[in-house]
């Protein structure tokens, strides 16, 4: 209607509006066209190996469309790795939320060294999974320090296990993603105006009334979509599996059955399933959480950034 | 569970600094219960952060503040009791109109069935009833105002502070507000403090204004006060006299001196003492009387003529090449001759060396 009405001085009456003007009315422009790469890349990057690893999960060596399916769920070795996998994803994506949560709480005015202690914070991210494992190793392995100190001060009489095990990967679990999800809440929180707080203090709420009543609810979807970016990391775990884990055992997680079946038994059909699987459980789980978070308040938050 | 009435607040020298820079310094004000004062300035002047020191959200770098005899200077900002407007009003996105009005009772813990009647109260008292269950953002700017208003009086603080809270409205709105927060100081007679940098807002709604520049407090008085006698030439700049001419002083005895330029020759009152060479003449625009009578008359040539409706508002030279503004109901256009006289006690003549108010150049 706007364009129509704008484009009836330059448009002989009786004659359509040029096609510019009929694609703008339909929010159409040729800004568009600076999509396409992007659009390509997504396709060539994404949607082609994933529709291609879908046809093969569907074409086993033998037997019909959803064997590979039957097996995975029929078979306890392989059917226990979403469970294992799941026990250390949720936990640690929840606790690299939750923990978050207090520190960029302390965190989102201005204070002096505040850019010190954010770098230190997220260094981690930098540090890749394999030099974390061997920091971990040095830190909490056997012949670490804290058990030499724990047993030299005779706390314990005899070391922790805290690697190749269930903790040892959560711990990689935790040090790697924890910054990631730091980050993630620390911009959440700083997009709520700090004005909101001040009005609350004034109206005679305190530090936790007003955490609880004002900050807490506006953050809650931020924490929801930090946690599915946290779940997603965490549950496509691989190398720290390997590294501080007990790769045949407590953490043969699901991406360890499907890097077997696909690189050590060449059965690329059911490591091609086992992915798609994978897939489906980090799809359900976001839903779940999204579906969660459509339920709340998630209008601007008044904040400037 | 009304908050205790008080029958004084004492600033006494409040002051902060912010690193090396004095935002506001010394500033001593003494306010009684029920009274309504503007703190008035350009931005950057040091009224917000008056404000703020007030409600606790910053702390005082030096001073104190007193409520009857109790210092609450130390004391956070929950724990003052008192009620805020802020300029983003700072709603509540989350909570319903409603939740948002009856939040400072919630923490009071004030008794269910009471707070539903003083939250419907308050809600009438705002025109708002039909808004309780709409959230903040389905609101229009002006009832948004409306619920920050309501907000801050439902549980009748002692001290209602308010940071420019018409400057995001439109004229018209702004307009319909000002008179609405002036009703309701006057019906609940609640001791408001109200931050503007606009001095039409202030002189109609204030009891008494505090003009600061750059920290310093200028004038503290009433709006005749302060419209009819600025303390300096700052304030006359702030409040209005828009003609702020340079001239030579010829004389000065006992209040009055007599200014000088090519052609003019002006007689006005003095404030303060006035031993300088040169001086400033202030004068209102509609303080000019086209052909009016002697003393201080001088011809002028018009050069732009504004219509105003009723009057023009114009812009013209004197022979020594001043501009000069001044309304009449006269019809001139560009290029007219004029005589125009200016009463001597509407001449307010201030040292030429007293920094201007922000406004003299552009207004």
């Amino acid at each position: 209607m706007t364009a129509a009405t704008g484009t009836v001085a330059e448009t002989p009456a009786g004659k359509r509006p040029s096609l510019r003007h009929r694609l703008a009315d339909r929010g159409v422009d040729r800004v568009l066209l600076l999509l396409v790469p992007g659009v390509v890349f997504l396709g060539l990057l994404f949607v082609y190996p994933f529709l291609y690893g879908l046809q093969l999960s569907l074409l086993p060596a033998s037997g019909g469309l959803f064997d590979n399916y039957q097996t995975f769920f029929s078979d306890s070795y392989l059917r226990d790795t979403i469970w294992t996998t799941l026990s250390l994803g949720v936990p640690a994506a929840l606790f690299n939320v939750l923990a978050s949560v207090p520190i960029a709480y302390r965190m989102r005015g201005r204070f002096r060294f505040k850019r010190t202690i954010t770098t230190l914070l997220v260094v981690p991210i930098a540090l890749g999974t394999v030099l974390t494992a061997d920091g971990l190793i040095e830190l909490v392995g056997p012949a670490g320090w804290l058990n030499k100190l724990l047993v030299d001060f005779k706390v314990i009489n005899e070391p922790l296990v805290l690697i190749h095990n269930y903790w040892g990967v959560l711990f990689s679990l935790i040090i790697t993603g924890f910054p990631f999800a730091f980050l993630l809440v620390l911009s959440y929180l700083s997009g709520i105006d700090p004005n909101l707080e001040r009005a609350a203090a004034v109206m005679g709420a305190g530090w936790w009334e007003r955490f609880r009543r004002i900050t807490f609810p506006l953050l809650v979807p931020g924490l929801a979509i930090t946690f599915c970016l946290s779940f997603v990391l965490a549950f496509s775990v691989f190398p720290s599996a390997n590294l501080v884990g007990d790769p045949a055992g407590e953490t043969r997680v699901i991406s360890i059955a499907a890097y077997h079946a696909a690189f050590e038994q060449f059965d690329y059909s059911m490591g091609s399933a086992i992915s798609m699987i994978m897939g489906a459980i980090m799809l359900g789980i976001i839903a779940l959480v999204l579906g969660w978070r459509s339920t709340m308040f998630r209008g601007a938050t008044g904040g400037k950034g | 569970m009304r908050e205790q009435r008080f029958s004084e607040l004492r600033l006494d020298r409040i002051g902060r600094n912010f690193g090396e820079q004095a935002a506001l310094s010394e500033l001593s004000l003494t306010i009684r219960g029920g009274e309504f004062i503007a703190l008035l300035g350009p931005s950057g002047c040091g009224k917000s952060t008056a404000l703020n020191c007030l409600a606790g959200l910053l702390p005082l770098s030096g001073g104190s503040i007193w409520l009857d005899d109790k210092q609450i200077d130390g004391l956070p900002p929950e724990a003052r009791g008192f009620g805020m407007v802020f300029q983003n009003y700072a709603l509540f996105p989350h909570m319903t109109v409603r939740e948002n009005v009856a939040f400072g009772l919630r923490m009071r813990k004030t008794p269910k069935d009471e707070m539903a009647t003083r939250v419907d109260e308050v809600m009438r008292l705002v025109r708002l009833e039909d808004q309780a269950n709409k959230l903040p953002s389905q609101l229009s700017g002006g009832q948004q105002q409306r619920v920050a208003i309501a907000r801050a009086i439902v549980y009748e603080p002692p001290l209602v502070l308010m940071d420019e809270p018409l400057s995001n409205l439109d004229a018209q709105l702004r307009l319909a507000m000002r008179t609405e927060i002036r009703h309701l100081h006057q019906s609940l007679k609640l001791t408001t403090i109200y931050v503007t940098h606009d001095q039409e807002e202030a002189l109609s709604m204030a009891d008494r204004l505090v003009v600061l520049r750059d920290g310093v407090v200028q004038q503290i008085g009433t709006p005749d006060e302060v419209y009819d006698h600025p303390a300096n030439r700052y304030v006359a700049g702030f409040m209005g006299y828009r003609n702020m001419l340079t001239f030579d002083v010829e004389s000065t005895a006992a209040g009055r001196a007599v200014l000088t330029a090519e052609g003019v020759r002006l007689s006005g009152r003095t404030f303060g003492a006035v031993n300088t060479s040169k001086a400033v003449a202030a004068i209102r625009p509609e303080d000019f009387v086209v052909d009016g009578p002697p003393p201080n008359r001088v011809e002028v040539s018009v050069e732009v003529a504004e219509y105003h409706g009723r009057e023009m508002l114009v812009e013209a030279r004197m022979p020594d090449g001043h501009a000069i503004y001044f309304r009449t109901e006269k019809r001139l256009a560009p290029g007219d001759k004029a005589t125009v006289a200016v009463p001597p006690e509407r001449v307010l003549v201030y040292p030429a060396d007293e920094p201007a108010a922000p406004q003299e150049a552009v207004a």
